[in-house]
């Protein structure tokens, strides 16, 4: 019962969460100097210029725009996604979020752009995790060895080099040198049979590779101090001492206590690779969120910009969130105590 | 009276510093990263004012030279000097991380510190510490440059301005690290005996933070100011590379690197000497924070 409450509690702090997010976003572009019609040439009339404004979506007070943002990402949004899926009118009518530049709904353009990103992500994620979790551990349990030292300082080189600068050489070798792969990530190649899936899956190679290695310096890090951690308390010895295998020892009474802090930093470390994906989208000339981003700064178009920063804090609370269930699950002490 | 008192400190503090002393020189990864940032700094700072070549003088007839005695590093598209322009950059991009790690260290020790102390303010402020963690922060950053640089630039110049935007901003968006070890520092250090003789004497509540505990939690504090400059160099980096830094012709390890990735076939070496700036300073500040961080925590082993 007390780990439902726990659960809920964390789900409402998320909650929470991105309610003042998405005030600090729209306040702080509220409080931003500068003029959304900024761009609009000094020959337009006061009049036009006004209508321009009110066409924006201008004419209201600052707290009248929030709640109407707010109800638009929280009702009206989903409602048109709903239509969308199911082909019902629930959203007929109703005030969506408009682009300023595109002059459609943010939520379809973000819908165009997301699958890139989510893929690109998540797979150098995936790929970061699995091999940052084996070398971490392998790293603490041999502490000092060769493997060891040549771990650390593989991960502590991929820390330092910046994804732009990884991604700009990764091109340089295999696109241009060796002319294996191909540079630019076509967003437009459908995967229709098996041959287009070998196209895409090599047209994801790099930028896969440029945020999977900075993924795995981290994690690994972080994996590698937690086995640590555990492999000094007295229950591994006493593990030890009963003549169970070094296998047994690391599966059974290492590795499951070490997951803990690991898997709250694979959830606090999204934002990190966010912010790599908006520099490899860049690189590669990915369509995704980041670039979307980019792109609707570089236009001043506020409702884009505020709209996709929200929806990237939500995917990070979202992953917070479950990580904060995985904790609970490997640990049931948390929680306990209310 | 005076004299044997300080004498007695003076041996005091010998002996509190010299194991510390021994077990940093124990860990070398602190030497070789601490020598390879000061050469770098030294290169950057004193260094670029004895290089004689401006960073910005254009020589278009002598564009895209190759490496020789006068340009050790060749010249870019227009004829502007390598070497004069990775010089530049580089105090430009140390600069940022300098700056943008004291306002981090400032804002989280100021918050952990008083997180620690008081229990009223404690929830509060970690949730506030867990807000910022969970936010997407280089997209965040890039809507702030995007919206406050024209003002700051107009108000302050433009390169005051967006020095102070592009500090103010990765400072603002990364001192959470900080708070969250110390907060813990000065939670463990608060229960200890000289702690609460220090308040049975009625030491004032700032004297006990000057005196009491800042002393005590400098070690993690420097810890997380060596992080705290490669994170910011890199971000700073990242935000140049994607045109939202300095103006085009301000001269930033970043930057350089984008003007370059276009050329890159051709002049890998435009894209090779700012980018290594970067990972070589970057490397040697976590390297120096990495160990460091073993050197001052007993748990951990020295290597043997």
């Amino acid at each position: 019962m007390t780990r439902i409450g726990g659960l809920i509690r964390s789900a409402g702090r998320a909650g929470a969460t991105l309610l003042i997010f998405a005030l600090a976003i729209f306040a702080l572009m509220e409080l931003a100097p500068g003029d959304p019609m900024a761009q609009v040439p000094m020959t337009v009339p006061d009049e036009v210029r006004q209508e321009m404004r009110l066409a924006l979506g201008l004419g209201e007070p600052a707290p009248m725009r929030f709640a109407l943002w707010l109800w638009q990402l929280c009702v009206i949004e989903p409602l048109a996604g709903l239509d969308a899926v199911l082909g019902t009118q629930l959203a007929d009518g109703k005030p969506r979020i408009l682009s300023w530049q595109a002059r459609a709904p943010v939520m379809e353009i973000i819908a165009a752009h997301l699958p890139q990103t989510l893929w690109v992500v998540g797979l150098a994620y995936a790929v970061g995790v699995a091999i940052a979790l084996p070398l971490g551990i392998c790293q603490a349990w041999r502490q000092h060895s060769v493997f060891d030292r040549t771990g650390t300082a593989l991960s502590m080189l991929a820390y330092s080099v910046p994804p732009f600068l990884s991604g700009v050489v990764l091109i340089a070798v295999f696109s241009v040198w060796l002319g294996w792969l191909p540079s630019i990530y076509d967003t437009t190649h459908a995967v229709r049979d098996w041959s287009d899936l070998w196209v895409q899956a090599r047209q994801m190679i790099l930028p896969v590779a440029v945020l999977a290695v900075q993924t795995t310096a981290l994690i690994a890090r972080y994996t590698r101090a937690a086995v640590l951690e555990n492999l000094q308390m007295d229950h591994v010895r006493t593990a030890r001492s009963k003549g169970l295998s070094e296998a047994a020892v690391l599966a059974r009474h290492v590795l499951r206590q070490s997951m803990i802090p690991v898997v709250t930093v694979i959830a606090l470390g999204l934002p990190q690779v966010f912010g790599g994906a908006v520099v490899t989208e860049q690189i590669f000339l990915v369509n995704g969120l980041g670039h979307l981003l980019i792109a609707s700064i570089e236009a001043n178009d506020l409702p884009v910009v505020r709209t996709v920063t929200f929806l990237m804090a939500v995917l990070i609370v979202l992953a917070n969130l479950a990580a904060d269930v995985t904790c609970r699950l490997l640990d049931p002490r948390i929680g306990a105590h209310g | 009276m005076v004299e044997p008192v300080a004498h007695r400190s003076a041996a005091v503090m010998a002996t509190v510093r010299r194991p510390l002393r021994r077990r940093i020189g124990a860990h070398r990864g602190v030497i070789v990263g601490g020598v390879l940032f000061a050469i770098i700094c030294m290169a950057v700072f004193p260094g670029a004012m004895l290089w004689p070549i401006d960073p910005t003088a254009i020589d278009l007839g002598n564009g895209n030279a190759k490496a020789s005695l006068a340009h050790p590093l060749g010249t870019d598209q227009l004829g502007r000097d390598m070497l004069a322009r990775v010089l530049a950059g580089g105090r430009v991009s140390i600069a940022v991380g300098l700056a943008a790690m004291m306002v981090a260290l400032g804002v989280g020790t100021v918050i952990g510190v008083v997180a620690g102390l008081s229990r009223r303010l404690d929830g509060p402020l970690m949730r506030l510490t867990d807000l910022f963690l969970s936010l997407p922060l280089l997209p965040l950053l890039l809507v702030v440059m995007m919206l406050f640089r024209e003002a700051l630039s107009e108000g302050l110049g433009p390169e005051a301005g967006l020095f102070v935007l592009i500090v103010g901003a990765v400072g603002i968006t990364s001192w959470m690290g900080t708070a969250r070890i110390v907060r813990a520092e000065v939670l463990a250090l608060k229960e200890r005996d000289f702690i609460r003789a220090a308040r049975a004497m009625g030491v004032s509540d700032t004297r006990l933070i000057l005196r009491h505990i800042l002393p005590n939690v400098a070690s993690p504090i420097m810890v997380s100011a060596s992080l705290g400059i490669a994170s910011a160099i890199l971000t700073e980096s990242a935000l140049s590379f994607l045109g939202l830094g300095f103006p085009p012709d301000f001269p930033t390890w970043g930057r350089l690197v984008s003007d370059a990735a276009v050329y890159l076939f051709d002049y890998p070496g435009r894209v090779f000497w700012p980018g290594m700036a970067i990972s070589l300073t970057v490397l040697s500040v976590t390297w120096m924070a990495d160990a460091l961080g073993d050197a001052l925590d007993p748990r951990r082993a020295p290597p043997r």
